[in-house]
């Protein structure tokens, strides 16, 4: 599998020193493998900060910045960063009014924030909330898993809550809206094609080349069914049905509609695939009010895309429209 | 004789030699059902550990017990790093500050190490995880220990432990990654089951005095 790397167990490290040769506005703790912005800790302002395994990128780090995050962890490719990793980010953005951990539901990642926070909590006196993101639907039977994963929906709730905490909201009620907009998000994926971990340096599954997934994870993990390949406008009703079933989206305050790549579709797909899934919700009565494109949670190279619905509100519309700089997200700056 | 912190060393470096030559085995098994970094997550943070140890051997079976958690928790990632730290993190705090410990003090520290790990995974019997070659080495060793001897109660816990492991394959698995691919996972070992019964089956090997 051709990659442009030089060696796979450098890949992280190497990818971390480009963002801080591209982006003198973050600093980045090649040590701890933590991105920061330069500027913090902001004083009086709660801290965001959140982190995964590498390889969806531009979350976390690309999300790191005014309006966003103040921290990002980065952990190995598709692996969880440590606690330690954790703590560190928690002590360097912490502006004396709390830290806000935001966690995508999978088991490593939730086992070590969790040890972050109970290390936060024993060793120094910053305050930590955790939110946990869990808005995959392709996850039929959470009681016997281990929960619906966490996908699209994390992209809105570090955009959103961010925003409450540059308004100058405390940490309750930061937390307060990033849950909201856990609870009102739902998110549904599907592949093309496998993604290559660079270490692995082979796909991760094998999917004949006429077939897709539907119900993909963000780590190659399986979806709920292999099916023939087909039309987009069939892709898009297969993503968008098990989302209006799982949640009502009618409300009068209308849907965020967040068309996501997944690192190998081009834009001119994503936009296609916007158009067919805009289409389907004109017909169930869901009325979009904002939307977003692009690839934003990826996983490697691997070609499909995901579809996220958020129900908004006045709250939620004011915040996604506030200000943001980021890498990976920027607008009213 | 009790087991000291020489003995708990010998171990820990036994656990480490198996894992490293088994990482092969735990990979495969993990990317049967699960990520294929098993392996790979555990040789690295073994390896750190040892090298934690001979660069700065601690003195007493509780902070050696504590400094293989903390490294395992700093290096592994993963979940395997949060569980198999917390397992050696409750086995520190039980042993307290004695420097021996009995064949009663080896079982209360196995077991607060178990606790440990179903309190950090919230994993229960079958549903396919470490837990299920864990939990009944525990056992085993509690129901041993009426003879006294540490070598016998360990051997139990090692059979124990190999049987838990062996019956991880025909489960659907609950917990973890592996849990998304629902019936798709029976017919598997476990990999966490599988590298938790080295944990055991090594203790076995080194622990009673030779």
């Amino acid at each position: 599998m051709k990659k442009l790397i030089n060696d796979p167990a450098d890949v992280v490290a190497e990818s971390l020193q480009g963002i801080a040769a591209a982006h003198p506005e973050l600093r980045v703790d090649h040590t701890n493998k933590i991105v920061y912005r330069a500027d913090a800790p902001v004083q009086n302002k709660v801290a965001l900060i959140s982190g995964g395994g590498s390889g969806h990128e531009p979350l976390h780090g690309g999300f790191v910045g005014p309006g966003m995050l103040d921290a990002a962890c980065a952990g190995e490719v598709f692996t969880s960063p440590t606690p330690d990793q954790m703590l560190a980010a928690t002590q360097g953005v912490d502006g004396g009014l709390g830290v806000l951990h935001i966690v995508k539901n999978y088991t490593g990642d939730v086992m070590n924030f969790e040890m972050a926070a109970e290390l936060a909590a024993a060793e120094t006196g910053v305050e930590v909330v955790s939110v946990v993101t869990d808005d995959d639907v392709a996850v039929q039977d959470s009681l016997y898993t281990a929960g619906r994963r966490g996908v699209g929906v994390t992209v809105l709730v570090e955009k959103i809550a961010g925003a409450a905490a540059d308004a100058g909201r405390d940490l309750a009620a930061v937390a307060d809206v990033a849950r909201k907009v856990n609870a009102q998000g739902r998110s549904m994926g599907m592949a093309l094609t496998s993604c290559t971990v660079p270490a692995a340096g082979r796909p991760t599954f094998d999917l004949p080349d006429d077939e897709i997934e539907i119900g993909i994870g963000i780590h190659g993990e399986p979806g709920r069914r292999r099916v023939q390949a087909m039309p987009a406008r069939d892709v898009a009703r297969e993503l968008v049905e098990p989302i209006l079933a799982d949640h009502d989206f009618t409300g009068s305050g209308g849907v965020l509609a967040f068309v996501n790549g997944m690192g190998g579709t081009p834009l001119l797909e994503q936009y296609l695939m916007y158009n067919e899934v805009a289409k389907l919700l004109d017909a169930a009565g869901v009325r979009v009010v904002r939307s977003l494109v692009g690839p934003y949670i990826t996983s490697l190279e691997m070609a499909g895309c995901s579809v996220t619905l958020l129900a908004m509100d006045d709250e939620l519309l004011q915040l996604w429209d506030a200000p943001v700089r980021t890498p990976g997200m920027r607008w009213g700056v | 004789m009790g087991v000291g912190a020489a003995d708990l060393r010998r171990w820990v470096g036994a656990f480490a030699d198996t894992v490293v030559a088994n990482e092969q085995l735990l990979t495969s098994l993990d990317s049967a059902i699960g990520d294929a970094d098993h392996g790979g997550n555990m040789a690295r943070g073994m390896k750190a550990v040892v090298a934690k140890l001979d660069a700065d051997p601690p003195a007493t079976p509780a902070a050696l017990l504590k400094q293989v958690g903390m490294t395992l928790i700093s290096t592994v990632g993963g979940a395997s790093g949060p569980l198999y730290g917390t397992f050696f993190l409750r086995m520190a705090q039980s042993v307290g500050d004695a420097d021996e410990l009995d064949t009663a003090g080896v079982g209360a520290a196995l077991r607060a190490g178990v606790a440990g790990v179903v309190a950090r995974g919230k994993a229960e019997a079958g549903d396919k995880t470490m837990y299920d070659a864990l939990a009944p080495a525990v056992d085993a060793y509690d129901a041993a220990l009426g003879g006294g001897e540490l070598a016998e109660a360990l051997r139990a816990a090692a059979d124990a432990a190999a049987t838990g492991r062996d019956a991880t394959t025909p489960l659907q698995a609950r917990k973890g990654r592996a849990s998304y691919l629902g019936e798709r996972s029976v017919g598997h070992q476990d990999p966490g089951a599988t590298s938790a019964t080295f944990l055991i089956e090594t203790a076995a090997a080194t622990l009673p005095a030779p």
